[in-house]
């Protein structure tokens, strides 16, 4: 590659041209700016795989000083919006027609059988057609029942019957929440938004309307117009960094415990992935729907369910959590949860930043080897 | 002997099998405007891209300034300037920000850019609109606005490929100028054009067919051959279309066409003139030599006859000849405060064609829009036979046929599903299957049902889009820039049918920026600044815009006069 004085001011010029159209291309705005922040609201305020306030009905068949206590447990708990004002019969109608997510039953005989030291001294229906649903309902329900039993043994000196206590701490995310590990894994779908979607569309965008013949009819060279679409989508997606870990801290309240400069390391590593990708698909689709389609479907979608942000990895089959070892967010995501909310691990994030530089490697040298300096190859 | 500016020798390019460009050889030469002429296909462009570097030959040597354009591209792009047919604009920047980028590409800086932007800007008079987008300029103006792109740095080599598609008279006429001057600086311009009218403006024409050079040499040359062999037949009427067909079929007579009230023939190499008796003329018509053309030549080159027949012509009369089919009345739209048409007046006769003419821009697109009931008008109003589009859209739109530039068909669906889907959108539900069938043995695309049609050949492209498009047989046929682009043989083709359905009382209305099209229509209408000013047959716009300086104007000279004092009149009242 020869170098000439003019490098350095047509990669201004190019970076300049580039930054105009994003300013003023409405999709370029959508996809950088509207669609993440649309994300970033949605995900904080909407999502969340948390209960709160589930309807729920309890059926105190008959009344006693044991049951009132454990009902208004159950009525103080912020878990459950508790109703009362119906039959057995009316609650399983109630849990057919979905209205309630589960019945409590606190049966007749619920004074004799916690005396007898009954094991299962109230009955409880959950609504199993969700099984997430279902299960946190399920431990809910029964973690507010043993805090009851608890408090009663405690407040009548029986002792005895719960000598061994398990406690659970909840370490790095102690309120349980699940936005504060939902937010950081979202700044990897937004990069890739801007890496790999945006790219793809402008690069392609170039192709259909000739823009691109009329820059390579000029001393540009190959690596100019590489670097001219690398710089400025960089720069975008460091920003959308910044923006999003704000909002993510300053807004939502989730605790960043990691180094700045790790978080910009391994950032740069994810987003030079997302970039390459960008920039391969548009090379080979050379057209704006195509290219939009490829994004969407080889890094949007993987990135969102295949990194670790919505569903676990472990809990996959295994022939889908060995494909996404080629799926550069699942690298990502864990190293964004580790860093926002435990620290620098460096367990974790060097094995993941060296994965992530790995597959950015490997791509450029693809889109190297794939990007035509002439229009027949 | 001096090595020429440019040097092919031998040159191939294939594309996976086809050939575009085959053993081609020829010469250009600096300080002259070099026309690279053929119809679509021909290989133009695929010519132009080697010269720039941008495809590798398959074969052949290959010399431009001097230089290797595979092996040495970087110095190669540093005295090549390029013009894409697409401009190769971005059209989110302005003008202004448009040149700054290729100025900094080609690395020109300080007083320099200053003085070469002031110079750029005078020459393509764009000084005025340095602040706007480029995507709002006119075709012409974007044009220009890429040639300026092109010439930041002065080049030794000018590659225009198409340059004069979809841009008007006038702004085609600038254009010419600014090559010419261009030209005069030393510089080699290469101008690729399907007009063929251009290419007898060039200092010297590569003739380009299927990759082969058809003629290489000063335009004179070629048109010297048909010296005496091409004359105008004047003094006929309506029947003119009739005796053009009748003349085709004379063995005397290898081509002609309908000019005006004129036709225009080239007889075969030798061949008395035929008698007017034979060809059926009315008495007072009467044949004149007159000075070749280079599309005479071209036609007389590629040795093909065209019959001039069409299945249209063995049909029924449909029409309504004679009376009002379309009209116009003090019809009006405008968008947001921009007035696009206003007080347009016009009626069409059946059987006639009505071309609707104008610069870019003037208000000619959105005017045929709101006559085939595309855009809703903002005042007055469109009838076509008897019903108002506003009112009755639908029994209206029941008799239009629509044929949009470049052919709407959906290339995706091969030919069958492709007559298949404009029979159900056309309700012929019940009939269609033998109206398909007609059309297809008419048309002979007997071969071509299960063939996609994006992948036909052009001239069966054409066929195919004008079956879907009358297959209901409508009373009028709307076309939008039918032939733009095309070779003369195609649109001779095109325009038999044409003719064919105008003798059965079909009424065609077409817009076009091409004159040798207007000078198929009847009547011609106007439009400049939203208006309709001027309006008659394509001789009484000649006439109209004859003067001492151009008693004997061309159509094209008319229409560039026509508008030129239209805008002295309206900057007076300004």
């Amino acid at each position: 590659m020869m170098w000439s004085p003019n490098r350095p001011r047509r990669l201004m010029a190019l970076i300049r041209k580039e930054s105009l159209q994003i300013g003023r291309d409405p999709s370029s705005l959508l996809i950088a700016v509207v669609l993440p922040l649309l994300l970033l609201f949605l995900f904080g305020y909407g999502v969340s795989f948390d209960l709160r306030r589930s309807p729920i009905c309890l059926v105190v068949e008959q009344p006693s000083g044991a049951a009132s206590g454990l009902a208004t447990s159950f009525r103080a708990s912020r878990f459950f919006d508790v109703r009362s004002d119906v039959t057995t019969k009316g609650c399983q109608e109630e849990l057919v027609a979905g209205r309630v997510n589960a019945v409590v039953v606190i049966p007749s005989d619920f004074v004799n059988r916690l005396a007898g030291r009954d094991l299962a001294p109230i009955q409880i229906l959950v609504d199993g057609s969700d099984p997430n649903t279902a299960g946190l309902m399920a431990n809910y329900i029964g973690g507010t029942w043993r805090t009851w039993q608890a408090i009663e043994a405690d407040s009548r000196g029986l002792s005895s019957a719960l000598r061994l206590q398990v406690t659970a701490r909840y370490r790095y995310n102690p309120e349980k929440e699940s936005r504060n590990f939902l937010l950081p894994g979202l700044v990897a779908v937004i990069m890739t938004l801007i890496g790999t979607m945006l790219t793809a569309l402008v690069v392609s965008r170039e192709w259909e309307r000739g823009t691109m013949e009329a820059m390579m009819a000029t001393p540009l060279s190959v690596f100019d117009l590489l670097m001219g679409k690398l710089i400025p989508y960089y720069l975008l997606g460091m920003a959308a960094l910044a923006v999003t870990t704000g909002i993510t801290i300053w807004l939502f309240d989730v605790p960043f415990r990691g180094s700045v400069l790790v978080l910009v390391l391994v950032s740069t590593a994810f987003l030079l992935t997302t970039l390459g990708q960008g920039l391969l698909i548009s090379t080979l689709a050379r057209n704006q729907f195509v290219a939009t389609q490829a994004a969407l479907f080889s890094a949007f979608l993987p990135g969102f369910l295949l990194s670790g942000l919505v569903y676990e990895i472990p809990s996959m089959p295994w022939p889908i959590r060995l494909f996404t070892y080629l799926v550069p967010a699942r690298y990502f995501v864990p190293s964004l949860q580790t860093l926002f909310l435990a620290g620098d691990v460096t367990g974790v994030l060097i094995p993941n930043t060296l994965a992530l530089l790995a597959m950015a490697t490997l791509l450029f040298v693809v889109v190297a080897w794939k990007t035509p300096n002439r229009l027949d190859g | 002997m001096v090595e020429p500016l440019i040097h092919v020798e031998g040159v191939s390019k294939t594309f996976d099998g086809h050939v575009a460009i085959d053993a081609l050889s020829v010469r250009f030469e600096a300080g002259r405007l070099n026309g690279l002429v053929g119809p679509d296909g021909a290989g133009k462009t695929t010519l132009i891209r080697l010269l720039a570097g941008l495809l590798s030959p398959s074969g052949g040597r290959l010399r431009v300034a001097d230089l290797d354009p595979v092996a040495e591209p970087g110095r190669l792009r540093d005295v090549v300037a390029y013009m894409p047919q697409r401009f190769g604009l971005y059209e989110d920047l302005t003008v202004m920000e448009n040149l700054c980028l290729y100025a900094d590409i080609r690395g020109v800086v300080g007083v320099e850019r200053r003085q070469t932007f002031e110079r750029l800007l005078a020459f393509t008079d764009l000084s005025r609109f340095t602040d706007r987008l480029a995507g709002r300029l006119s075709g012409g103006m974007k044009q220009k606005l890429g040639l300026a792109c092109a010439l930041v740095k002065v080049p030794k080599v000018l590659l225009l490929d198409e340059p004069s598609v979809g841009v008007d008279p006038i702004s085609r006429r600038e254009l010419w100028r600014m090559a010419a001057d261009l030209v005069g600086q030393g510089i080699g311009v290469i101008w690729s054009t399907a007009y063929l009218d251009e290419a007898e403006r060039c200092d010297h024409v590569l003739l380009l067919n299927q990759g082969r050079a058809l003629f290489d040499g000063p335009p004179g040359d070629l048109t010297a051959e048909l010296a005496g062999r091409s004359f105008l037949l004047r003094g006929l009427g309506v029947d003119r279309r009739q005796v053009l067909h009748r003349a085709l079929h004379h063995p005397a007579v290898i081509d002609g066409i309908v000019q005006g009230a004129n036709l225009r023939l080239v007889l075969a190499a030798g061949a008395e003139p035929p008698l007017l008796s034979e060809l059926g003329a009315r008495p007072g018509a009467f044949l004149e030599v007159t000075a070749p053309r280079f599309e005479d030549s071209f036609v007389a080159r590629l040795g093909v006859r065209l019959s001039g027949d069409s299945p249209y012509a063995s049909r029924d009369m449909t029409g309504t000849s004679g009376q009002v089919t379309v009209e116009a009345k003090n019809l009006g739209k405008r968008f947001g405060a921009f007035v696009a048409a206003a007080e347009i007046n016009f009626s069409i006769a059946g059987g006639e064609i009505f071309g609707l003419l104008g610069p870019n821009g003037a208000g000619k697109s959105t005017t045929f829009k709101m006559l085939c009931g595309l855009l809703k008008p903002t005042t007055g109003t469109a009838r076509v036979s008897g019903f108002d589009l506003r009112k009755a859209a639908s029994q209206a739109r029941g008799r239009i046929g629509y044929m949009a530039q470049k052919f709407s068909l959906y290339g995706d669906l091969s030919v069958r599903q492709n007559l298949d889907f404009f029979a159900g959108i056309y309700g012929l539900a019940q009939g269609g299957a033998s109206v398909i069938e007609r059309m297809i043995e008419a048309f002979g695309l007997g071969p071509y049902l299960d063939v996609n049609a994006g992948g036909l050949p052009l001239g069966f492209k054409q066929r195919l889009a004008l079956a879907c498009a009358t297959m209901h047989d409508p009373a009028v046929l709307f076309l939008d820039e039918p032939t733009s682009g095309v070779d003369p043989l195609t649109r001779r083709e095109f325009w038999s049918h044409i003719n064919a359905l105008v003798g059965r009382g079909v009424t065609v209305v077409v817009t076009t920026h091409f004159m040798d099209e207007a000078e198929y229509c009847d009547r011609i209408g106007l439009v400049y600044q939203g208006r309709l000013i001027a309006e008659g047959s394509p001789d009484q716009l000649k006439e109209q815009a004859a003067s001492d300086a151009q008693p004997d104007p061309t159509l094209e000279d008319a229409f560039i006069a026509l508008v030129e004092a239209q805008g002295r009149e309206g900057e007076r009242v300004a």
